[in-house]
């Protein structure tokens, strides 16, 4: 196989260990997330076991993978470049929280629970693809 | 509802974890759902294609748990239609802004690691934990 079909093999396969784990951890399910966020309700510290999962393998082995000079199956990593904390960083995270604690939803899940084709997920999935435009609409200019 | 899962949610976190480690190691790129999703939105020739992918893969990830339980995973949303299309233009917008969600910022770029994303995850997380004591325990 070529590289640009390994490319693709490997962005479903991790695709789908996203989707396993989402579903695995329940952070699929917003009742779940905003019991989470929910500090002062009956709170439910699950999300924080969600991430240190995460962080326990991407925190080692992302230090592993980027002392090599490429990635397997393409030229180069690409990575952020951006370093400076703008008020565009802290401002767009502040409206992603109230987006998200409003709905408990955040872009992996959302997508992922299409898969229940949900009338409400659909709603927001719709919404999210509009705001998402919007951006690209306004920084255009 | 709201039970306490450390276990399942450890190990599902490890393989979110495994999905960005996946990404990062064959194809370089970061494991971040708004930025790959907003490629598609904007497609650019040559980079659409893994985008793609990788969402069918999400969804392929969750219909294969759906088949091994014998039951599609719970989603419970209690927000109504109003609340969520705010809610969705705010987070689709809100990632785009702040360049990522809790994938990118939170599972990837922690791990870099990147000071831009420790910042965006502390203020996205104190967020939704303000909203959420707002709307159900203030203005409730």
């Amino acid at each position: 196989m070529n590289s640009s079909r390994l490319q693709f093999l490997f962005a479903l396969l991790a695709g789908a260990l996203f989707g396993l784990g989402l579903a695995v951890s329940q952070m699929i399910n917003p009742a779940k997330v905003i019991g989470f966020l929910d500090v002062s309700g009956r709170w439910d510290p699950t999300l924080a076991f969600v991430m240190l999962g995460a962080l326990a393998v991407t925190g080692l082995a992302f230090r592993v993978i980027l002392k090599r000079s490429r990635p397997w199956f393409a030229e180069r990593f690409s990575l952020p470049t951006k370093r400076d904390i703008d008020p565009r960083l802290v401002g767009g995270g502040a409206l992603f929280g109230i987006g998200w604690g409003l709905s408990g939803l955040c872009p992996g899940p959302a997508l992922a629970a299409l898969v229940t084709a949900q009338s409400s997920v659909l709603v927001f999935v719709g919404a999210m693809l509009a705001g998402s435009a919007l951006y690209s609409a306004l920084d255009r200019t | 509802m709201a039970d306490f899962t450390p276990v399942s949610g450890f190990m599902g976190g490890m393989l979110i974890g495994l999905a960005a480690t996946v990404l990062l190691a064959a194809n370089g790129r970061i494991a971040g759902v708004s930025g790959i999703l907003a490629g598609v939105i904007k497609p650019v020739r040559g980079d659409t294609v893994w985008r793609v992918l990788f969402i069918f893969g999400i969804w392929l990830g969750v219909l294969a748990y759906g088949f091994a339980r014998g039951a599609a995973p719970l989603v419970e949303i209690e927000a109504g239609w109003p609340t969520l299309v705010v809610a969705g233009l705010l987070v689709g917008f809100g990632t785009r802004l702040g360049s990522g969600c809790t994938s990118g910022h939170g599972v990837c770029g922690i791990a870099r690691p990147s000071k831009r994303s420790i910042v965006a995850t502390l203020v996205f997380m104190l967020t939704a934990i303000a909203t959420v004591f707002l709307t159900r325990h203030v203005l409730a």
